[in-house]
């Protein structure tokens, strides 16, 4: 029988361990599924993870990937951190997408240096006003902001459904569910010829860093940090509970909305009906499997970024179907969660004592 | 890959001087590697199936001279140009992009590799290298309009569909002027989903149409939901995308498929001999892309004879689902008598048609 | 009459699936579990149940096998969760990946392959009742099993000592604990049924509903079972009626479209979602309310220390 003792304090050694012990249950695992696929093993783990961090393209890729991740993992962590749920970070994105095609469609003429900013400000307060609604229905009416923002994901969805099916389809488009492309003014611009990673990367940076500072540097994130771990000595202390909801929600908010714009701006350069590939749900693993830490919400979104890349290049080397991608994901996301344990915890085999 | 660059370099300075000739077919020993995308998976009816069938037809017509690869369930927008790049990277000279969402992504990956051939399924965009080709869904639909108008006996035709573009629009419209050429009383009432491809609600959109009185129901979503669906209320169905008579043995009248055979196999002779080039294909039932399915024993003799001569006029050019005159279902003449709907009239349609019940949403 | 009977039909049908996973999230959630897995879970249940079905032919095993399949991805969560002490809410949501993939993966042969499913029949006698029959006595088998299962777990949760252990460990796991109860063996319990019911309510979608196995059968209908748990303030009456409240919007939303209401599809289609958030907030807005049903330990991990 497995049974697990508390650490006197949390393993600086484990949390290095653990995410090497997923990884390895995770080859295990992979090596085992491929084999019973009739696949080599080493040929798959090839696809999956050295194919496509191999080369300056899937390097970019991958940064073009990992960015809203990152980003948006982070805005969510600070709201995690003082146990405010906010996993409605995909409608929030797409609000922000929204919001930056408004302001794109509006300026679509001008070849202003304003336009990107002028559309990221809009984005960010769209993305921050869609997760200030869960925010006042919690701080409010005491709502729970876990199934409010993820209703709203929906709700999104049909209202971005409604804009490209409607008002803002392209007139040019014979009638086909997207918005105009940007023009010149509304659009990222490449770093490199080819490559599709833009300064949206650095945004992204700079969204991380400034939430290490929030979490890690400041007193606010000390405050959200002591009102999630022990509400009650939070409001002894004099913070407000309702404060540390506004706070974790915009965050979030704000980082989906930033994601949101860059995606529209950046590799798809007009409004269409599904403009994330699901980066505000993934975000939330990135967060959890970073330990709601920046610097390792930015490996975890590295790694997830990884994933999704590797299913594609397993399916063009090695003709395996695209369902494989998610099986894979999420072994190695519950073993990453699961191992965290080790952290805080010995496991020791054997039955205790009965106490007396 | 490597060895084989200089090689490549002299092939490539040949096809600019054809112009934009490609893959050439004397080096027999190496195969053209052609590469598709498809936006679910393959599955055993529907959009991608279709697609996929063609695929195999490619692999048994060509043998070793073709190496041919799919993805599947490419999400349409930015992940959709990495899978598109990555396949023309890889010595892909062969590329279909089956789904309208890649068209930008295509158009975008086609600039940096102008020695690939690109194909891109129902888009407006083409360029050097992308050639798109699309087929004339609607006159397979107006077939199917007649088949239903003749079978049913509420008068009351139930149509599922996902999202009114034009596309589908032309074959709500195509199927409800099928119907009322040969039963003038027949209406059509429409129920949108929302999406391509949702069992739950297709099932749900088809059992509110019959409850409400539709005894033959046709559907342009991905699932094979509302034949099923059908198939349990005793009413009739008439599939979509592929032949769907296994999912509803009694209700299945017959199917208005897709059949993307005669082009893959004609794109890629093309290529294997350097003569391809873009262009733009619609095709209709005269180039085999648009077909009905066998017919359910049901459907009397004289409506089956009805079909095949109907069938017979729309590849001799003489029957136009979109002949003049084409009222709107508010009074409004879209077409006057003695014309007919140009092609581009077609693909801008955003009304329904006379004798389609209720307002477009908008 | 008929167009009534067609509704009333239709929204048991549609609520039914929905029903079933939100009372086995119930029972978890009362434990103080929070599984955000639920759609993964029915994934799994679906596919694993047609796949029986179409295998052997025969429906009740396939719907056995959809409850085993629930109650094997549980498992897995419940390990992660229970034991390994893992963040509820991240392991929840990687389980709805895994789910997901999983299910796509296994049921690749099957996709699209034709079953006869689970059909809706009248009842003996009572069926014959008229107006009465064709409105209550006229649904699939299931849908009895499900109210079934309804009163069984009100009954359960309210009525036995078992039950009130239940509830205590979901209130307090360090009370719970210290009067000696296996807070970890409860929870696995809770859980596992949990997973059954999501593995069941799959089985129906794919052996009654549709029935039919495509990827992503479920198309959301786990997220909505989450919703109504909370929808329901963790009453079993109150889930069924919001089941059956939601499957009643969809199907009438559709009923609208067929009479040409004029108003945008989309609108309509986030009817359901806007009303959750409604009820949400007006349920919680009286906090004792809420205090009154809420689990008190929902989504904390409970270790008994040493």
């Amino acid at each position: 029988m497995l049974r697990l003792e508390l650490r006197p304090a949390p393993s600086a050694a484990a949390s290095l361990a653990t995410p090497l012990v997923a990884i390895a249950l995770t080859l295990v695992s992979g090596a085992i599924l491929f084999a019973a696929l009739g696949r080599d093993p080493a040929e798959g783990f090839r696809a999956f993870f050295v194919e496509p961090s191999s080369s300056a393209y899937g390097l970019a890729e991958l940064m073009l990937k990992a960015g809203p991740l990152m980003l948006i993992g982070t805005g969510l962590a600070i709201g995690y951190r003082a146990n405010v749920w906010n996993i409605g970070a995909e409608g929030q994105l797409v609000l922000g997408a929204i919001a930056g095609t408004g302001v794109a469609l509006a300026f679509d003429e001008s070849d202003s240096l304003l336009v990107l900013p002028g559309m990221f400000l809009a984005g960010a307060l769209a993305g921050a006003a869609w997760a200030a609604i869960p925010a006042w229905l919690r701080t409010r009416f005491n709502a729970n902001e876990i199934l409010t923002s993820l209703m709203l994901v929906y709700i999104a969805q049909l209202l971005l459904s409604w804009l490209v099916h409607g008002p803002w389809r392209d007139p040019q488009g014979f009638n086909f569910p997207q918005s105009k492309l940007f023009a010149e003014a509304a659009l990222l611009a490449p770093w490199f010829e080819g490559l599709r990673v833009t300064n949206a990367f650095l945004i992204a940076i700079a969204g991380v860093a400034i939430g290490w500072l929030v979490i890690e540097r400041s007193f606010l994130g000390f405050r959200l940090r002591v009102s999630g771990e022990a509400p009650d000595a939070a409001r002894y202390a004099g913070f407000d509970a309702k404060r540390a909801v506004w706070v974790g929600m915009l965050a979030g908010g704000l980082a989906a909305g930033i994601a949101g714009v860059a995606e529209v701006a950046g590799p798809v350069g007009q409004l269409t009906p599904n403009v994330s590939p699901g980066y505000g749900f993934a975000a939330i693993i990135a967060a959890f499997v970073g330990r709601l830490r920046p610097i390792g919400i930015v490996f975890a979104s590295l790694l997830i970024a990884l994933l999704y890349l590797g299913g594609e290049s397993a399916q063009i080397a090695l003709n395996l179907p695209a369902a494989i991608t998610g099986v894979f994901q999420g072994m190695l996301l519950i073993y990453l969660l699961a191992a965290d344990v080790l952290i805080r915890y010995r496991v020791r085999f054997g039955h205790r004592r009965a106490r007396a | 890959m490597r060895p084989r660059s200089s090689f490549r370099v002299v092939r490539f300075a040949a096809a600019a001087a054809l112009g934009l000739a490609l893959a050439a077919g004397a080096q027999a020993q190496e195969p053209l590697k052609i590469g598709l995308v498809y936006v679910s998976p393959v599955g055993d009816a529907g959009w991608t199936y279709q697609h996929d069938l063609a695929r195999k037809a490619i692999e048994q017509k060509f043998g070793n001279k073709v190496q041919v690869k799919y993805v599947e369930s490419v999400a349409e927008g930015a992940d959709s140009e990495r899978v598109i790049r990555e396949l023309a990277q890889s010595g892909h000279k062969l590329i279909f992009a089956t789904s309208f969402g890649y068209m930008n992504p295509t158009i975008k990956v086609a600039k940096g590799f102008p020695n690939v051939a690109f194909e891109h399924a129902t888009g407006y965009k083409t360029d050097r290298n992308v050639a798109i080709y699309n087929a004339r869904f609607y006159e397979g639909r107006y077939l199917a309009g007649v088949v239903a108008g003749k079978q049913t006996r509420s008068n009351v035709l139930g149509y599922v569909a996902a999202f009114p573009i034009p596309e589908v629009l032309q074959g709500i419209n195509a199927f409800t002027r099928g119907a009322r050429s040969v039963n003038p009383k027949a209406e059509v009432k429409v129920i949108w989903t929302n999406s391509w491809y949702d069992p739950g609600k297709e099932r749900e959109a088809a059992m509110t149409l019959i409850s409400q009185g539709a005894d033959v129901l046709t559907h342009h979503t991905d699932s094979t939901a509302t034949v099923k669906a059908a198939d349990e209320k005793a009413v009739y169905a008439i599939g979509y995308h592929s032949d769907m008579s296994k999912f509803g043995p009694k209700a299945h009248l017959t199917a208005s498929t897709h059949d993307w055979t005669n082009y893959y196999l004609e794109t890629t002779q093309r290529v294997l001999d350097g003569k391809w080039k873009s262009g733009a294909v619609w095709g209709g039932i005269k180039d085999g892309y648009v077909k009905l399915a066998p017919m359910n024993p049901v459907v009397s003799k004289e409506t089956q004879d009805l079909v095949k001569k109907l069938e017979g006029e729309i590849v001799a050019g003489k029957l136009h689902p979109y002949a003049g005159p084409v009222k709107d279902n508010a009074g409004k003449e879209r077409v006057p008598a003695g014309k007919t709907m140009t092609d581009d009239e077609m693909q801008k349609m955003d009304y329904y048609v006379e004798g389609v019940q209720g307002k477009l949403p908008k | 009459m008929d167009f009534l009977v067609a509704i009333v039909v239709a929204t048991v049908a549609a609520g039914t699936p929905l029903a079933l996973a939100a009372l086995g999230e119930l029972v978890a959630e009362k434990s103080g579990v929070l599984n955000l897995g639920v759609e993964g879970m029915m994934l799994a249940g679906a596919v694993a149940g047609f796949a029986a079905a179409a295998t052997t032919g025969n429906l009740w095993l396939g719907v056995a096998c959809g409850v085993v399949a629930g109650i094997a991805l549980s498992f897995v969560f419940a390990v992660a969760v229970v034991t390994l002490q893992a963040n509820q809410v991240a392991t929840g949501l990687a389980l709805a990946i895994f789910g997901g993939g999983l299910s796509a993966f296994a049921g690749q042969p099957f996709v699209s392959r034709s079953i006869d499913g689970i059909r809706a029949a009248p009842l003996p006698l009572l069926g014959e009742i008229p107006v009465l029959g064709p409105l209550a006595f006229s649904f699939d088998p299931l849908v009895y099993v499900s109210l079934a299962l309804f009163g069984a777990v009100a009954w359960f949760l309210w009525r036995t000592r078992a039950g009130l252990v239940l509830r205590a460990v979901g209130e307090s796991p360090e009370v719970a604990h210290e009067v000696g109860y296996p807070v970890a063996r409860i929870r696995y319990a809770a859980t596992l049924f949990g997973g059954a019911m999501a593995g069941l309510a799959g089985a129906y979608l794919s052996l009654a509903y549709t029935p039919l196995w495509v990827e992503g059968l479920t198309a959301g209908r786990g997220w909505i079972a989450l919703a109504l748990v909370v929808f329901a303030t963790w009453r079993p009456a109150r889930v069924l009626a919001g089941a059956y409240l939601f499957g009643g919007v969809t199907v009438l939303q559709f009923h609208a479209q067929g009479f040409g209401v004029e108003v945008p599809s989309q609108l309509l289609s986030a009817l359901p979602y806007i009303a959750t958030i409604g009820v949400l907030v007006i349920i919680s807005r009286d906090a004792a309310m809420v205090r009154l049903n809420a689990p008190a330990s929902l989504g904390k991990p409970f270790h008994a220390g040493d």
